[in-house]
């Protein structure tokens, strides 16, 4: 054999055994890109949920080598929560192979985003937020806004303060104050909170903070002299201590404000001191770190020293449990659809399949070590929301203790309004409505 | 038919915030008063005041050596960028030395970031923040405080501009930077000076702003309620910073409450500015600010 053709053979097999690798490690992987927020105004909540995420991933390519031996990989990209900066990094990472869904948790983020993963055919998973009426997966194929949506956060935090009156029937002249934050976001639930006034024939009053709600002054001495029962905070970042802080000062108590999704933090009672004592807020994923699945991230996870978090002291916190619930969710739809589609590296739109079949019982739930942690989820192809139940817990000026059953929203109520929402979407954007969880989605 | 009970409850409210806004005001007109440069980078430094604070008392170190620890960094962190930053643009038009600021103002936030972390914190300087009530109408304990600090500062400034040599200094310098050269003023050594002045400011003000709202990234966003008040007040005064205060506060809270009806409310943000482009209008150098004269 000649020397050249020795060296042609040779570098033959070298290439094949590294296309043949190549292939292998992306046969073998399931991508998540992560559009974090690190540092920043909003990095306190960033680190939280992306550290928790992150840390579900590493438990499940630590204990089980992935999911049917799929690992899982990511990639992470700065957002400091701009919306530019967030598609940026979408343009950097879609074309990466084996993308399994983008998880912004930054609602103008997601908005921005709804366009390219349609085309691009790649779940948007928007939990606990984003746009309501992507709720209806007939018209948002692509988009799951898991758990929770702001509708039916408003309805199950009119269905609490019902459950502390004694029932929906007592609400019947009370009267509510909705503080809001002075954003799309915020304004959002104005609306649904309207409807469900007129439905129980409770007063309401909705008042705006400007962003970024820093001082708010004038609105709690509004507040004072409304007298309401109740006051419902829809904040955001400052906003939220800031409201606890200024609540004290005209003298109205904790214990009968009400914080939406987004005002339900560590982060949101802590600088608040001694005010924030007494205070209630929804929740879908209750805090803590006695749950298994928590004490398997820490003993499998943060044992081997791969856990994300610098501070293990926010291990249990709430925006870090909000990350581990969605690792789980994230988790469950991909081994969903390798149920259906083969164990091994899914396209996303095998993966918007396995969302659109997430299907977690409590018995499931508890079989993930996460009994308590969260109530269940029932995503179909056309509820992409899932019928979260929520819990509310009460700040004890040192840690969140939950103080209700898991609670349902009306969403027989909500369904006709969403779906109204959405089939106007679908004819402005010459969207084709699907009929059956087998129609080919239109683009 | 008026609450006039309400009505003076707003108002005291609005007053007293208005103090807060003079305290960040009186940081930009340190510095602008004696170097012509707008300080953007003020609300950076407050956020770094507070958060070095907060961070040395969580830490373990007792109030008062993490008080004079964090004022020894803030003296510090003046003088470092009077140094490599100011110094070195000297002479340089005013939108150059303000860009300059703006820069500043991210690096800042970014080392306060990258020093003690991004978590949110609770500041506790001992000051309840319960109300008492007088004739019917709540008072906050902490606002009165804060004003109570606010006037301490500046009387201390007025007297120190005024019986101190370094203070004249100021003064001259402030009057006529070459004048203030030609009779043998160091600029520099006055302008690191002021910057020193302007990080105590920074620290007072962190404090107070910090358990207000809790110390966070946010607390640099304070400068943007300091803006109107200097355009009010004039950008030279701490006269008018403290009197451009005063109307800010009232004059957003008495328009939130009793125009911000009509308009679907949450109008005070902008409502300040309107007012202080109304005055930049009759009064571009502010109700206290000095008038450029020019010989021609």
């Amino acid at each position: 054999m000649s020397m050249l053709r020795r060296l042609k053979m040779t570098m033959g097999a070298a290439l094949a055994v590294s296309l043949a690798s190549t292939l292998a490690v992306h046969a073998d992987e399931q991508f998540f890109p992560l559009q974090s927020y690190r540092v920043g105004p909003y990095a306190a909540g960033g680190t939280g949920f992306f550290g928790g995420f992150i840390d579900y991933l590493n438990l499940v390519n630590i204990r089980d080598g992935g999911i049917n031996g799929v690992k899982l990989t990511w990639d992470e990209g700065e957002t400091q929560y701009e919306v530019e900066r967030g598609i940026e990094v979408y343009e950097r990472l879609k074309s990466h192979p084996g993308i399994a869904a983008w998880n912004p948790l930054s609602v103008g983020i997601a908005y921005a985003m709804i366009d390219r993963i349609t085309k691009d055919r790649v779940p948007l998973i928007t939990i606990n937020h984003g746009r309501t009426d992507s709720t209806d997966g007939r018209v948002f194929p692509y988009v799951f806004p898991l758990l929770l949506n702001p509708y039916s956060e408003t309805s199950g935090i009119v269905n609490y303060i019902a459950s502390r009156e004694g029932g929906p029937d007592k609400l019947k002249g009370k009267k509510i104050v909705v503080l809001y934050h002075g954003s799309p976001y915020g304004k959002e639930t104005i609306p649904i909170y309207k409807l469900l006034a007129d439905k129980y024939a409770f007063s309401l009053e909705q008042i705006e903070v400007p962003h970024p709600g820093n001082e708010q002054q004038s609105q709690w001495l509004s507040i004072r002299r409304a007298k309401p029962d109740y006051v419902v905070l829809r904040g955001w970042g400052v906003m939220n201590p800031v409201a606890l802080k200024t609540a004290q000062k005209v003298g109205f108590p904790a214990d009968h404000i009400i914080g939406n999704v987004w005002s339900n933090s560590e982060e949101d009672v802590i600088p608040a001191g001694d005010a924030a004592k007494g205070y209630v807020a929804i929740t879908t994923q209750a805090s803590g770190s006695e749950y298994p699945v928590l004490q398997e991230v820490i003993k499998t996870v943060y044992g081997a020293n791969k856990g994300n978090l610098e501070d293990k002291k926010r291990i249990g916190s709430v925006y870090h449990n909000l990350g581990i619930v969605n690792g789980i969710l994230n988790v469950e739809a991909v081994r969903i659809a390798q149920a259906k589609f083969g164990k091994r590296t899914l396209t996303g739109d095998e993966v918007r399949w396995g969302f659109e079949h997430l299907q977690l019982d409590p018995a499931r739930v508890e079989a993930l070590g996460a009994k308590g942690l969260f109530h269940s989820i029932n995503v179909t192809w056309d509820n992409h929301e899932g019928d979260g139940r929520v819990t509310f817990q009460q700040w004890d000026g040192s840690k969140w203790k939950v103080v209700s059953d898991w609670i349902a929203p009306d969403w027989a109520f909500l369904r006709p309004i969403i779906e109204r929402s959405s089939t106007a979407y679908a004819k402005e954007h010459g969207i084709k409505v699907r009929t059956s969880g087998d129609d080919p989605v239109s683009q | 038919m008026v609450d006039y009970q309400f009505l003076i409850e707003v108002l005291i409210g609005g007053l007293l915030s208005g103090v807060m806004y003079s305290l960040v005001a009186i940081g930009f007109v340190l510095i602008y008063k004696t170097s012509g440069v707008l300080n953007f980078a003020q609300g950076a430094m407050l956020l770094f005041a507070a958060l070095t604070f907060v961070s040395l008392v969580e830490r373990g170190a007792p109030f008062a050596a993490a008080l004079v620890a964090t004022l020894v960094i803030m003296v510090g962190l003046g003088i470092t960028i009077e140094r490599t930053v100011l110094r070195p643009l000297v002479n340089q038009p005013p939108i150059t030395l303000f860009m300059a600021t703006l820069g500043l103002s991210y690096v800042i936030e970014a080392a306060a970031q990258l020093l003690w972390g991004t978590q949110v914190h609770g500041l506790d300087i001992g000051i309840s923040d319960t109300p008492f009530e007088l004739a019917g109408v709540l008072i906050s304990r902490f606002d009165l405080f804060a004003a109570a600090v606010a006037g301490a500062l500046v009387t201390v400034f007025a007297l120190f501009f005024r019986y101190t040599r370094t203070g004249l200094s100021f003064r001259a310098v402030a009057d006529d930077q070459f004048a203030a050269l030609a009779v043998g003023l160091r600029l520099p050594r006055v302008w690191a000076a002021v910057w020193t002045v302007a990080g105590i400011v920074a620290l007072v003000g962190g404090l107070l702003w910090g358990a207000r709202l809790g110390v966070q990234f946010s607390l640099s966003l304070v400068v943007l309620k300091a803006l109107p008040v200097l355009v009010l007040g004039g950008f030279d005064s701490i006269a008018g910073a403290i009197v451009g205060g005063l109307l800010i506060g009232a004059i957003e809270k008495l328009a939130e409450v009793y125009v911000g009806p009509f308009f679907g409310g949450g109008i005070e943000a902008w409502a300040a500015y309107v007012v202080a482009l109304a005055l930049l209008l009759i009064r571009p150098s502010g109700l206290y600010g000095q008038k450029p004269v020019e010989r021609v």
